[in-house]
């Protein structure tokens, strides 16, 4: 449930201090836990992520999931469009920043013209006329910098509620915190419907690609895990490894061995 | 002498006709880049679905029927099982070997499916090839644009005797195949490749028995 990252990252100040408390909790807690033999080197927290992964499904299914759902039925599709707009602009003021401490003067300047773009002509970002206008979001939160000046992710971390993320992301969710405007909204009620209704939208996009996920995934918890770890490494890196294969080919016969099995030389209709 | 001379001739003619004639394709499909021929597969693909109804609505049998006479041509999936199963590829026999790539793609066909039903007036920009004239292992990068988004779609290809095939994919970031070896690995590793071949038949069986909304 990456979909909560966003509500934590808008709370007041008290409650951030108690989310960056309790995450310290939890991280301090995961140090002690001991290392299983079958460990993989990027998951060796993997029996507690687990646990907290299916304690965060169990809230999805009964609460987060059907009120995302209802909001899909019960809303029109070109208020819902601007909903997620709007977020979507105030997500990009904090990735302007982001792209500027990255030192990535296109990306910044286009994502400059982007706010100024959406949140003037397009009504304070209810419109997307940036897109329109072929202007691509570059998003990148504190987690991202961290990465590109070359902090490694450290293991991968499923925190209660936020969903996946790494040690080095977690740590960096009190500096996104700060860097997004909903935060700051004074009004305590205001601030929390629009914590809410973010929290919705999110989730109501995602509904797509939750049901791949079902139906894509053997297994659940890792699929979603080497799917992140894959999809935060290309985002860093803007770019997906290079041309690989140092794989084995295990689709031909093992290096000394002269036969060939007869499913190799099958061609595909 | 003089009747074979003129068999002989007449049989070289014959055999250049014909040497001709095979190398004709053979050099077209040899001289059609890796990225061409992504180009115009996507763009193939592309218009075959917005003009298909029954793709449109999800009709998983016309999707696999689709995907089986388009795109396999195109892939070497042998070579993506086996890469995802891993070492264990060689311990199965040629029957599982085959069960389980039949899985495999009902498997994908069926979990993709359901994208391919989104595809309104996407268009595909095919990004210019980062690779020498003479590898023949490579990535062309793709983009499929929307409306406001880009999804990367990238592919790992290899240049085979047959032209330029598939052997690997990746959608926002994320590679197929690397992705699927930790899914059946920790599926072998507690029941073995026919629990494997069991476990994705089950998932094909019930997920094309569910109607999902």
């Amino acid at each position: 449930m990456i979909v909560l990252q966003h509500a934590a990252l808008s709370t007041s100040r008290s409650s951030r201090t108690v989310l960056l408390s309790f995450v310290a909790l939890v991280l301090a807690v995961l140090q002690g836990c001991a290392m299983s033999p079958n460990a993989n080197p990027r998951d060796p927290w993997e029996p507690f992520n687990r646990n907290i992964a299916s304690f965060n499904d169990g809230i999805d299914e009964a609460v987060v999931k059907p009120v995302a759902t209802a909001y899909q039925h019960v809303t029109p599709q070109i208020m819902r469009t601007g909903v997620s707009n709007f977020f979507g602009n105030i997500a990009d003021v904090w990735s302007l920043v982001n792209n500027v401490l990255q030192l990535k003067p296109a990306e910044s300047v286009e994502t400059l013209f982007r706010v100024g773009v959406n949140t003037t002509i397009g009504l304070v970002g209810l419109i997307d006329v940036a897109s329109e206008l072929r202007l691509e979001r570059h998003t990148e939160d504190f987690g991202q910098t961290l990465g590109y000046w070359g902090m490694p992710a450290g293991p991968y971390v499923v925190l209660p509620l936020l969903g996946p993320s790494t040690l080095r992301d977690s740590l960096s969710l009190p500096v996104d915190s700060k860097g997004n405007l909903v935060g700051r909204v004074d009004d305590v009620a205001l601030r929390n419907s629009l914590i809410t209704l973010r929290l919705v939208d999110v989730r109501a996009n995602l509904l797509n690609a939750g049901r791949l996920l079902d139906a894509a995934a053997l297994d659940k918890y890792s699929f979603t895990r080497d799917a992140y770890l894959q999809r935060r490494r290309g985002l860093i890196k803007e770019q997906t490894t290079d041309v690989n294969s140092e794989d084995e080919r295990y689709d031909l016969p093992a290096p000394g061995q002269p036969e060939v099995s007869p499913a190799d030389s099958k061609n595909t209709p | 002498m003089t009747l074979n001379r003129r068999l002989l001739s007449q049989f070289l003619t014959a055999s250049l006709g014909v040497m001709f004639l095979l190398s004709v394709p053979a050099a077209r499909a040899a001289a059609d880049g890796p990225d061409e021929m992504i180009r115009r597969l996507s763009t193939d693909v592309l218009n075959n679905i917005k003009a298909d109804k029954d793709v449109q609505k999800g009709d998983v049998s016309k999707i696999t029927a689709f995907v089986d006479t388009k795109v396999m041509p195109n892939v070497n999936f042998t070579r993506m099982t086996a890469s995802a199963v891993g070492r264990n590829w060689r311990q199965a026999t040629p029957e599982q070997q085959k069960r389980l790539q039949d899985e495999f793609k009902s498997m994908l066909v069926r979990t993709y499916a359901g994208a391919l039903s989104q595809v309104k007036d996407q268009t595909v920009d095919v990004k210019p090839l980062r690779a020498g004239a003479a590898d023949t292992d490579v990535i062309v990068r793709t983009e499929v644009i929307g409306r406001g988004d880009a999804v990367q779609l990238d592919y790992r290809m290899e240049k085979t005797a047959n032209g330029w095939k598939i052997y690997d994919f990746n959608v926002l970031g994320i590679w197929m195949v690397e992705t699927y070896r930790t899914q059946f690995a920790q599926e072998i590793s507690a029941r073995g490749i026919d629990g494997l071949i069991a476990t994705l038949a089950q998932r094909n069986k019930s997920g094309s028995a569910e109607k999902k909304s």
